[in-house]
């Protein structure tokens, strides 16, 4: 993996292990995330791809190994997770918007409390982000009058609002119908475009394909294999061969 | 003694009545605040807190309201800490109540799905701010038609204040018993006024569950 030396990466794992009880989610993996670059994870489900994006987060404490995001240890006890997570966005499967709060309020929310912005500074910010996932027009509705896709794009605006320097997407996209697919993953496409950090976990893997610079392959805890987006169409072990169907691999 | 019922023994019933309320609201209120740090405690990061807490809850939920009464008014004034049927009634009635909210608002704040939680706290929210501005709004509107739902039971308990001489409702009908020896009319009456105070607490709770479950859908994922 060739990458300028001038720079370090905004997230790094490095022989991460995490179990629980007895089973083995994570079993040395390690990979990094460079400045700018859009990683994509796959693997089956259990594999470990979404243990391993909660862990940069700290939503999982890890067992063993290290984490560093934007020069920060993420596995020691005494990280300051606040500001952690000030620098990384995620966005979940289920959307997770306050169903109390307009779309507004959920954006606004954030830099009012954490960053104490004035409020009319963070409705101009709400604005700029959802003109950002094309929703302006929903400002003022509530979570629930929102389709699927809506919502998890006012999710993203809600973590775009936070200005973080990498974005964790945990399969953002699967709870959605293709259609609604669709238009999520053109909001990750132009962010992408715009230089963002981003690490996803999907289940997409075109568009894994079209957008990522990397794909990392989990198997069983462990990254299987790792490299461009070309590896999908020539895979070079077995494991991921079978995962992505290709079925070209000479055994 | 004798004689009739009279418009005199009606405005000593309705006097016992106000104090009913009055009692009721002061058990509400007392419990409530008691209760509010209960529910807090019993999820509190701090095991101890939590051990605590819940020890609390367990004493008082297996320990008969009429006990916690006699205790608070006989026991403590035989070693010396007199206090008036009022003190003691309200007092009481207060650590009763809070060990069934603070369970009833634990339950509301815990079924708040985790994942709010956990979007909260991606967003760098501190702790107090995800509990104020996240978890409670919601847990709030789960919690309330069993709070309703449980004034009634508060309602109800404040009869057993009685015993130690607090007239409400409940002690001023034995009042103007003693002095008719009219049971059936004059218990029938307490129990018609009970009634009244009660029924359409227990309504707007029904309604209010019924407005929650079509609510709830909003919970659940699209």
């Amino acid at each position: 993996m060739q990458q300028p030396a001038s720079s370090t990466p905004i997230v790094s794992l490095r022989d991460v292990q995490k179990s629980f009880g007895s089973l083995k989610v994570l079993d040395g993996v390690s990979f990094t995330v460079e400045r700018g670059e859009v990683l994509a994870v796959i693997g089956r489900s259990g594999s470990g791809k979404s243990t391993a994006l909660r862990c940069i987060d700290r939503f999982e404490k890890v067992d063993g190994g290290e984490i560093t995001v934007c020069g920060r240890r993420v596995d020691l006890p005494d990280v300051d997770l606040r500001a952690l997570r000030q620098d990384v966005g995620i966005v979940f499967q289920s959307y997770n918007l306050f169903p109390h709060l307009t779309i507004e309020q959920n954006i606004t929310l954030a830099p009012c409390s954490v960053k104490r912005m004035c409020l009319s500074e963070a409705k101009a910010l709400a604005h700029k982000v959802l003109a950002q996932v094309g929703l302006e027009e929903k400002i003022h509705a509530y979570p629930e009058q929102l389709s699927g896709g809506q919502q998890q794009r006012a999710a993203i605006a809600r973590s775009l609002a936070m200005q973080p320097k990498v974005m964790l997407f945990d399969e953002v996209t699967s709870a959605l119908d293709p259609e609604l697919t669709g238009e999520v993953l053109k909001v990750i496409e132009q962010l992408a475009a715009d230089g963002m950090t981003m690490m996803m976990v999907t289940h997409e893997m075109g568009f894994a394909k079209g957008i990522a610079d990397r794909i990392v392959f989990m198997h069983r805890g462990k990254v299987h294999e790792t490299g461009p987006a070309s590896i999908l169409t020539s895979p070079t072990t077995l494991e991921l061969a079978q995962f992505v169907g290709t079925g070209n691999l000479k055994s | 003694m004798g004689g009739h019922l009279n418009a005199n023994h009606l405005l000593f019933l309705g006097h016992g009545a106000l104090w009913t309320i009055g009692l009721s609201l002061i058990a509400l209120i007392g419990g409530g605040i008691v209760g509010f740090v209960i529910a807090l405690a019993r999820i509190s990061p701090l095991r101890s807190v939590r051990l605590l807490s819940a020890a609390y809850v367990q004493l008082v939920q297996g320990t008969p309201l009429l006990v916690i009464l006699f205790l608070g008014y006989f026991g403590l004034a035989a070693i010396g800490l007199k206090m008036s049927p009022l003190a003691a009634a309200s007092a009481s009635l207060t650590l009763y109540v809070a060990a069934y909210l603070g369970e009833i608002w634990r339950g509301s704040i815990q079924s708040v799905p985790k994942p709010q939680w956990e979007a909260a706290e991606g967003l760098a929210l501190s702790r107090t701010q995800r509990m104020m501005k996240v978890i409670l709004p919601q847990a709030i509107r789960i919690a309330t038609p069993p709070t309703v739902g449980f004034m009634v039971q508060i309602i109800k308990n404040t009869s057993l204040a009685s015993v130690v001489g607090f007239v409400e409702l409940m002690r001023s009908g034995q009042i103007v018993n003693n002095s008719l020896f009219e049971p059936f009319i004059v218990y029938a009456i307490i129990a018609a006024v009970y009634f009244a105070m009660c029924y359409p607490l227990s309504l707007f709770s029904q309604k209010l569950e019924r407005r929650m479950g079509r609510g709830s859908a909003n919970f659940s994922l699209a």
